[in-house]
């Protein structure tokens, strides 16, 4: 909405008020802000058709605790709507039955840190959208508006068991816009990949890269003490932008009172009657106070101040993190999850308390120097600790074999001691992802009422020889291995591809 | 070098240490010998100072008195040590650190022939990359310069420890392992950023090298053509012209791989190809050549126009069209991932013991030192004790070595990234 058609509704919502004079002045509307991006922004769940299916007789891995050696998995219309043990759920008449037995049923896979679509493949100068390094505080881009549908990784990734992917800007700078959750499997347009209602996320990031990508260039920031500067004067000007909105909306309030009652003197020509005996004259208060100017990128951070967009930080050292944690405090904000967060194993009780989550990998390491104390145990350590942990790709490559990242860090913790069930394992690419992204309460577990995003393993899903055989989202089967691959727009007419 | 490399070694077996050699029998597992034969169940293995004396069935054992005995948990399985190649292990420590990295020119302007750029000059031993790569089951490997479209001769390493000073320049088995060209991206980009040029500048090249090997002393007298090429390149060329050192070529699009197949034939290389993303799509020709393939599994995206035709089962076509295969990962500081990327290939169709010799004998036979007598690299009586003892299926997540054998020499279990683990297994 734009600021002029705001201030009409305003009036019109006055003018109303003013109509019904035997309301008391207490009643009156509050004035609104304008609508925020989180507000405006977010598509709304819309009604799904999917057949009525029932995957009978695999061994079903919940991701809420439960493994159902022969197991039922029902959904219809894009909801699960049963989930157990053979012996205790009934496959209901009508249904589509597939036999899954001798292979594994999970939650759809999600991937909380993805470059697809902003990055897409080919590599193509045409095809750099992913990092707006033309600031270092860019809270006002936003990485839908980048993101390809037709990018030929996302249809890999889906044919890899991923139905849920949040695609963030890169970590160029401190603050480098806002993320979006999508759903993989239906592709022509954007607004049609988003994932219903999820929140937004505002991609921060830490350290070495953005002091490399503007301290190269002579700006800041060029040092770890310029990021901490930047981000400070960003939350402040927040801080001053939410509260310049507040002020105007406590004069927009005193002036609708004054308007009411002004306009309570008016008759029915709207002329104003003189005053009673013994009565001041009620003055015109005036034309309606303008609100201030709007500002995307503030508002971005505004909403991280008032809590409705995640931060999600790209953050590698123990000791920054840690001073990361402080600056949220001093503007109270939360951290949502820290991103890549190699050393978060040293610091797990700080997260644990702070409540902040971490998306990291199961052994990346060395790339640069921040990256250089990784260890293969550290959401192991992590999960140990109370944090709720995730395993991301950043890749378009390893989006492709998270289960088999997720096996390698499961068992590197088993083989130091740390107790870490298959469950557990297993959330890192499911509950805990959609806990990160905000979107828990849709998809993530297989539990009657979510999303019927569900993944068909040929065997097991930690095995490097497992494949996924089909791919539900939405109860819709959009891949399904048997099948030859869809392919994107760019790959239709290859010669390679004949 | 290696030739002196290998007196020094035997100097030191016998000079060093005047007592019998340590005898160790590994029992009660599973054996895989790395040269494409089925394993054999209930097995043994014998190892007397730094060489295999028996690998076989448990059931025709040699017993050695004083021999000491592992015997392992059920489940266990050996293989020879993983050789991973194509990455530069030893030359770099931390990727974007210029003054860690010591496998390409920091020079922008330099000239892209570097055929004299020597990986065994600037290897450390004492990087912490080796012994984190080493608990991926990776006993040795080929240890690699990039940058240009001739990026340099790369080194075949053995990842031992490194327990005294003379280790230092001696973990180096092989210092001219290969002639490495980059016909990708990176070395079309520094040859004006065309195949045309890139493949024009690479014939100059073998041109002036060959003109240059028959005619030395006009060359010294100024006698010869001008020639772009530096001496100290032209002469390091004349193994790879020779054929003594294989010449290995990056390159992906199905076209450039028969152009690079045709200049090898022509200058008689000892071509091994790499990437190779479409070569599946060439298999017959390559194959006809007797060109082995150095290929990465974990590659299908159309991550270039150059490899539009990129797919997982790249490495079992080849193989089915009978293509001796070499499989690899990439990055210096991923290379223990070089058993999950041979799992990948088994599970878009290798068979399981072709990915195994891929990643052990083959690697091994063509970039390591050149022994006489058994099979270099396998598990067999004779080879050099360099094997890995695994929890299992040692392409599975859920396996980890057991037991290191590097020189017949054991190797601890441990790293800078399991110290740092051990430090903060409890929190201050």
């Amino acid at each position: 909405m734009s600021p002029r058609l705001l201030i009409l509704a305003l009036s019109a919502s006055v003018a109303c008020g003013g109509a019904q004079t035997s309301q008391p002045s207490e009643t009156l509307p509050e004035p609104t802000s304008p609508p925020l991006p989180w507000q405006s922004n977010r598509a709304q769940p819309e009604a799904i058709e999917s057949p009525l299916v029932a995957l009978v007789g695999g061994v079903v891995h919940t991701a809420d605790g439960h493994r159902h050696e022969e197991g039922v998995v029902v959904f219809r219309d894009g909801r699960l709507l049963a989930v157990g043990p053979a012996s205790e759920v009934e496959v209901p008449e009508g249904a589509e039955t597939i036999d899954v037995s001798g292979r594994h049923v999970t939650p759809g896979i999600i991937d909380t840190h993805s470059h697809m679509g902003v990055y897409p493949v080919p590599q193509a100068r045409a095809h750099a959208d992913g990092n707006e390094a033309s600031g270092a505080v860019t809270a006002n881009v936003w990485s839908l508006d980048s993101v390809w549908p037709q990018d030929p990784a996302l249809q890999r990734a889906l044919a890899a068991g991923i139905t849920t992917i949040h695609v963030l800007p890169g970590s160029a700078n401190l603050i480098g816009g806002r993320g979006v959750t999508l759903k993989l499997g239906r592709a022509r347009t954007t607004a049609g990949m988003r994932f219903p209602g999820a929140p937004d996320s505002l991609k921060m990031a830490c350290g070495e890269n953005p002091k490399r990508v503007y301290g190269g260039r002579t700006q800041a920031p060029m040092t770890r003490m310029g990021n901490v500067a930047g981000y400070r004067a960003a939350f402040q000007k927040a801080a001053e932008y939410g509260r310049g909105w507040g002020e105007w909306q406590h004069k927009h309030r005193l002036w609708q009172r004054k308007r009411m009652r002004f306009e309570q003197t008016l008759d029915e020509n709207g002329v104003q009657r003189p005053p009673a005996d013994g009565e001041d004259a009620v003055e015109d208060p005036g034309p309606e106070p303008s609100p201030p100017d709007r500002d995307f990128g503030l508002e971005a951070l505004w909403g991280v101040l008032q809590g409705e967009v995640l931060v999600q930080m790209h953050c590698y050292r123990a000791d920054e993190m840690a001073r990361m944690l402080e600056i949220a405090d001093e503007f109270g904000f939360r951290i949502h999850a820290f991103h890549h967060a190699v050393e978060a194993y040293k610091i797990r009780d700080l997260l644990a308390e702070a409540g902040t989550g971490v998306s990291t990998w199961a052994d990346w390491w060395g790339f640069k120097l921040e990256a250089y104390d990784a260890v293969t145990e550290n959401l192991a350590l992590l999960q140990e600790a109370g944090v709720r942990g995730a395993l991301h790709s950043d890749s378009n490559m390893l989006v492709q074999r998270l289960p088999q990242e997720v096996a390698k860090a499961m068992w590197a913790g088993r083989h130091a001691g740390i107790d870490v069930s298959r469950d557990d394992a297993l959330r890192w690419i499911t509950a805990n992802a959609a806990w990160q992204l905000g979107v828990e309460e849709q998809t993530g577990t297989l539990e009657v009422g979510k999303m019927a995003d569900v993944v068909v393993w040929s065997g097991d899903p930690f095995s490097v020889y497992t494949h996924a055989d089909l791919v539900y989202v939405d109860g819709q089967l959009r891949y399904d291995r048997s099948q030859e691959p869809t392919r994107s727009d760019f790959e239709l007419g290859q010669e390679v591809y004949r | 070098m290696s030739r002196l490399l290998t007196l020094a070694l035997a100097l030191s077996a016998t000079g060093a240490h005047a007592q019998a050699p340590t005898v160790r029998i590994y029992r009660n597992l599973t054996l895989q010998r790395g040269d494409g034969s089925e394993a054999i169940l209930d097995a043994s293995i014998v190892v007397r100072g730094d060489a295999i004396t028996y690998a076989g069935p448990s059931a025709g054992a040699p017993a050695p008195t004083g021999a000491e005995i592992v015997e392992l948990e059920d489940g266990a399985v050996a293989t020879p040590g993983l050789v991973a190649v194509g990455a530069p292990i030893g030359l770099v420590e931390i990727d974007l650190e210029a003054g860690t990295r010591d496998h390409e020119t920091e020079d922008e302007a330099a000239d892209s022939v570097r055929a004299a750029f020597t990986a065994a000059e600037g290897y450390n031993p004492d990087s912490t990359l080796i012994p984190v790569t080493r608990l991926g089951g990776v006993t040795a490997a080929v240890s690699t310069p990039t940058g240009g479209l001739i990026s340099g001769v790369s080194a075949y390493v053995h990842l031992g420890e490194v327990r005294e000073p003379a280790d230092l320049v001696g973990t180096v088995r092989n210092a001219a392992a290969a002639l490495h060209v980059d016909l990708g991206d990176g070395g079309i980009a520094a040859e004006e950023g065309t195949m045309p040029t890139a493949l024009s500048r690479f014939r100059e090249v073998l041109e002036d090298a060959k003109l240059y090997g028959t005619q030395r002393r006009a060359y010294d007298r100024r006698g010869l053509r001008e020639m772009r090429v530096s001496r100290l390149d032209l002469e390091r060329l004349q193994p790879a012209l020779a054929g003594d050192v294989p010449v290995v070529v990056s390159v992906s699009r199905a076209a450039d791989i028969l152009r690079v197949l045709a200049i090898a034939e022509e200058f008689g290389l000892d071509l091994i190809l790499s990437g190779a993303e479409e070569g599946w799509r060439v298999a017959q020709a390559i194959a006809a050549a007797e060109v082995p393939v150095i290929v990465q599994p974990l590659t299908n995206l159309p991550s270039t126009f150059r490899r539009l035709g990129s797919r997982y089962d790249n490495a079992k076509l080849l193989h089915d069209a009978g293509v001796t295969l070499i499989l690899a990962t990439s990055g210096a500081h991923d290379l223990r991932n070089l058993r999950q990327e041979a799992g990948n290939a088994v599970r878009f169709g290798l068979p399981a013991e072709v990915a195994l010799q891929a990643v052990t004998q083959t690697p091994a036979a063509r970039f390591g030192p050149r022994e006489r007598g058994t099979p270099p690299h396998t598990l067999a009586s004779g080879a050099r004790a360099d094997l890995v003892v695994w929890s299992g299926d040692p392409f599975e997540m859920s396996t980890r070595p057991l037991h290191i054998v590097i020189g017949g020499e054991p190797q601890p279990l441990t790293s800078r990234q399991t110290e740092l683990r051990d430090r903060y297994r409890q929190l201050p």
